[in-house]
């Protein structure tokens, strides 16, 4: 994919960094028959066992493997990519939103492992366990999720762009076991931000699944 | 963000080799790393994954003789662990307090006392002055906007925060730090670890390339469960600290009220690394608790504060957070 210019520095500014003056990061490679010319990146060699011939250049893309909502994907991506950025742009699902992308907004929210985390401030590459996102929730026949229908019950979005984060968030909340009063929610939700402030009607959502929603 | 090698250690003699030099980063919640990456404030030329060490270097242990934390444990498994609520208070406090669920969720422990600070100059590269980021650059922060900066262990050239939490803790409960380095492994008291500015503030601990922390130990001690973590701040949730107090007392009934036998103080939002106040301690040493005696060690606790133009307010905020901590952890029933 191409990636929007923030991401991507200027011809100039990725041929020498501030790190380390005279070095082109596009030039680099790692192995042997580059060692000489970047000794810090190699491992030492062993007479037995000499270091493989590969040569890895830093915009190569990795290969990885992703579970997500129950789905095997295998894709070539660059490093950097975020699990954020590999679900909304390389496998279409645009449930998960980018708000901030700097970890402060919980727009991002889904969950790795069954955890909560943010998936601007993952690399795909890193990612282990299977991926559930907010396409994920709902049942075969297309039933919502209790928190889904508790928040539209409780009209606890307006513009909604926070909702599929708070609804990841408030799931695990929930199983978390920290749903226990309205300040321990509250608490435990902090990490979704509403710019609509919809907060005390999130609130009511969380206390009306609670009951349907297992512990643990 | 600008491209890097992406690897992965799965055991410790592979992150061990992948450590030797300066361009290479250590990745493992990734809060900070990625975070400063996209801001272009960090720029490693090789990223190592070492969320596989996880299994081995992950584990919360609790024996007769004391705690001890692996470098990987995520900060929510500790901050809900029942046996370290019950007898490490200030422990599960510190990190319950800091950051959002999901964040816990990721973060680790090793990674969580090596955050960077939340200064603005440091974190916006486009402020060309600032030591810590690009050294001899100069301090922005000295004559800018400085509310949130530090007042403790500061100099003329970085007076940025330490931001975190569960330092603190570490430093009010005597914890040692495990670090292992390419030639094996040391321990060294965790109130070590952090350096203050002087005029190297782009050093910020005693870590030699390369080096990782394994795991916090901390031992038996008779003022564990009297201990608490007090966070003052601007917004109720998810925000850092403008002052905040770990304290551990070991108090002995006395005619007079309560004796303080021995204490243990670390602050924080005030000072540029996890700051132990041992003049605080000194001044607790053998009185009976008081509130004239905690604001008294509040007064010597930041005696030597160096305030600039918009934090004046942190000398007299960290010594009431430090009053009232302390009032609090005598009040416990333990």
């Amino acid at each position: 994919m191409n990636y929007p210019s923030r991401f991507t520095p200027s011809p100039s500014e990725a041929s020498a960094s501030p790190d380390t003056p005279g070095l082109s990061r596009r030039r680099m490679l790692i192995g042997g028959a580059s060692a000489a010319a970047v000794p810090w990146i190699t491992t030492p060699a062993h007479a037995e066992a000499p270091p493989s011939p590969v040569q890895r250049h830093v915009d190569a893309p990795v290969s990885i493997e992703l579970t997500v909502n129950g789905q095997d994907h295998r894709l070539s991506i660059d490093a950097r990519t975020t699990l954020l950025d590999a679900l909304r742009e390389h496998l279409g699902l645009t449930g998960s939103k980018k708000g901030c992308d700097q970890g402060q907004c919980g727009a991002c929210t889904l969950h790795v492992g069954g955890r909560r985390v943010l998936s601007c401030l993952v690399l795909a590459a890193s990612v282990r366990e299977p991926v559930t996102t907010v396409e994920g929730l709902s049942g075969p026949e297309g039933s919502l999720h209790p928190m889904q229908q508790a928040f539209i019950d409780q009209d606890a979005f307006q513009c909604g762009y926070c909702t599929p984060g708070q609804i990841m968030s408030a799931i695990a909340c929930v199983r978390e076991g920290h749903a226990g009063s309205d300040g321990e929610i509250r608490e435990y939700m902090s990490g979704n931000l509403c710019r609509c402030a919809a907060y005390p009607h999130i609130l009511a959502a969380v206390n009306q699944a609670k009951t349907q929603i297992k512990e643990g | 963000m600008r491209p890097f090698l992406y690897d992965r250690a799965d055991d410790l003699a592979t992150a061990r080799q992948a450590g030797t030099n300066e361009a290479m980063a250590f990745m493992a919640g990734g809060t900070t790393l990625l975070d400063l990456m996209k801001l272009d404030v960090m720029r490693p030329l090789r990223v190592v994954d070492i969320n596989g060490l996880a299994p081995a270097h992950g584990r919360i242990e609790i024996t007769s003789t004391g705690l001890y934390l692996g470098a990987l444990v995520r900060m929510s498994d500790a901050a809900d662990h029942q046996a370290i609520r019950r007898d490490y208070p200030v422990i599960a406090q510190s990190l319950a307090l800091a950051a959002s669920a999901q964040i816990r969720n990721m973060a680790t422990l090793g990674g969580n006392v090596l955050q960077r600070t939340r200064c603005n100059y440091f974190r916006d590269p486009t402020w060309p002055a600032c030591n810590k980021r690009q050294p001899g650059s100069g301090c922005a922060a000295l004559e800018g906007v400085n509310r949130t900066h530090a007042v403790l262990g500061v100099s003329d050239h970085c007076i940025a925060t330490y931001p975190g939490d569960f330092a603190q803790a570490l430093i009010a409960l005597d914890a040692v730090v495990e670090i292992a380095s390419g030639e094996g492994e040391r321990r060294l008291p965790f109130a070590a670890l952090h350096r203050v500015p002087g005029d190297t503030p782009e050093i910020e601990t005693i870590l030699q390339p390369g080096e990782l922390i394994t795991g916090f130990y901390i031992a038996a001690a008779p003022w564990l469960r009297r201990s608490l973590y007090l966070k003052i701040r601007d917004r109720q949730s998810y925000e850092f600290a403008l002052a905040s107090a770990a304290v551990a007392l070991d108090l002995e009934a006395s005619p007079e009220g309560q004796r303080i036998r021995q204490s243990r103080i670390a602050l924080g939002g005030v000072a540029a690394k996890p700051w132990r106040a041992t003049a605080a301690e000194a001044a607790l040493q053998g009185k009976i608790m008081s509130e004239d005696v905690a604001m008294a060690a509040g007064a010597a606790a930041f005696a030597e504060a160096r305030p600039r133009s918009e934090n004046a307010f942190k000398v007299e905020l960290g010594q009431r957070t430090l009053a009232r901590a302390l009032m609090q952890a005598a009040e416990m029933e333990v």
